[in-house]
């Protein structure tokens, strides 16, 4: 069962498996360094759909359906499937679980939505309200540019600053199922939300550096890690 | 913290550039007013035949894709003059085409232009207003 230690840290008592996990991208991201690691790679900006959305959302599926094949399981042994994306109502996810047809809680955590479905799927799979759930996230450059910025024929300047929105979708397959070699989830922490005041949307970074360098009292192997300020 | 990190612009590059992409832009205004002069056109015909030409070439160079990667260099230079509102306009309509021909392309196409067209008209209105009472005075 899931007990809680320090302010807010969620201690996984059975250690929850992550038993398969997939990456579907498109191609930016397959030129990149990690690209040979990547199970599916799209050349096609749509893949092979209609719309940006309707890509994304291809993508998800099959990372999604790649993930629960190398785990060795089908779509009906999954109990609860986490996901979100960047799109309004999270479409992307949405309309992906239409077709897998799975108990399907949608997320929105913007760029922390894959640790956040990993950090309910543990939470869920530990306590026992589900044996096998599917963590997935999901975000595609085209249609997150649209959604926040410019339109993409726009002819404006890219800051120095300005992110590139992944075109891609990961999922990872959480499981009670004990296994030697799979990693395991032993601790979650969810975040707060922390707010410096950065107005530039250009400036994606920065809006997101405090978040990942704020921990509250935390407790490790050396004793408590303190952040000041 | 964050604006002493966050990596800088390269303004005597971009002032460049914008310059001469902008500069290019208005000689090719000007080479197509001496063009059109050589028409029967009358000198405000001229005037906006020179602007109408432009904003039809921006429209289809950004039909085409190709103007976003000339205005990736050229920034303001491509920005201010007519060709950056003919862009903000074409490029939403392109853009939304996807979502159908009313609600999609009609509805959004002054998504970026919007704000331009009802300040501009505002602004005129108010300047005019201004101009006909001191006229009357």
């Amino acid at each position: 069962m899931p007990k809680i230690t320090g302010f807010n840290t969620v201690i996984l008592e059975n250690k929850p498996s992550i038993i398969g996990y997939a990456a579907a991208v498109g191609k930016k991201e397959s030129e990149g360094p990690l690209g040979k690691y990547f199970d599916k790679t799209y050349t096609d900006e749509f893949c092979g759909e209609k719309t940006f959305e309707k890509a994304e959302t291809h993508m998800q599926k099959t990372a999604i359906e790649t993930a629960i094949k190398k785990a060795g399981l089908s779509k009906t042994d999954i109990q609860c499937a986490f996901a979100g994306d960047l799109l309004n109502q999270c479409i992307g996810s949405s309309f992906g679980m239409r077709d897998l047809k799975m108990p399907f809680a949608g997320l929105y955590g913007a760029c922390s939505t894959m640790a956040l479905s990993l950090a309910l799927s543990g939470i869920f799979v530990d306590s026992g309200a589900a044996k096998n759930a599917v963590a997935a996230a999901s975000s595609h450059f085209c249609s997150a540019e649209r959604q926040y910025r410019y339109p993409l024929e726009y002819g404006g300047q890219r800051t120095p600053a300005s992110q590139w929105t992944v075109t891609g979708a990961g999922c990872a397959v959480v499981s009670s199922k004990e296994t030697d070699t799979s990693p395991k989830i032993e601790k979650v922490i969810i975040g707060s939300v922390r707010d410096l005041g950065i107005t530039d949307p250009n400036n994606m970074g920065a809006a997101m550096a405090p978040v990942s360098v704020k921990l509250r009292p935390y407790p490790n192997k050396k004793g408590m890690v303190f952040l000041h300020k | 913290m964050v604006h002493n990190t966050t990596p800088k612009s390269p303004l005597l590059k971009d002032c460049i550039k914008a310059f001469i992409f902008g500069g290019g832009i208005c000689c090719f205004g000007e080479v197509l007013k001496t063009l059109y002069g050589l028409t029967d056109l009358n000198e405000d015909e001229v005037k906006l035949a020179v602007s109408t030409t432009l904003i039809v070439m921006t429209a289809i160079l950004t039909g085409a894709g190709v103007f976003d990667n000339i205005a990736k260099h050229a920034g303001a230079g491509t920005a201010v003059p007519i060709t950056g509102f003919a862009n903000s306009v074409v490029s939403p309509a392109v853009e939304f085409s996807t979502e159908g021909r009313i609600l999609g392309t009609g509805a959004k196409m002054f998504n970026l232009a919007g704000p331009v067209i009802v300040y501009g008209c505002s602004s005129a209105s108010l300047y005019g207003l201004i101009y006909y009472i001191c006229d009357k005075m």
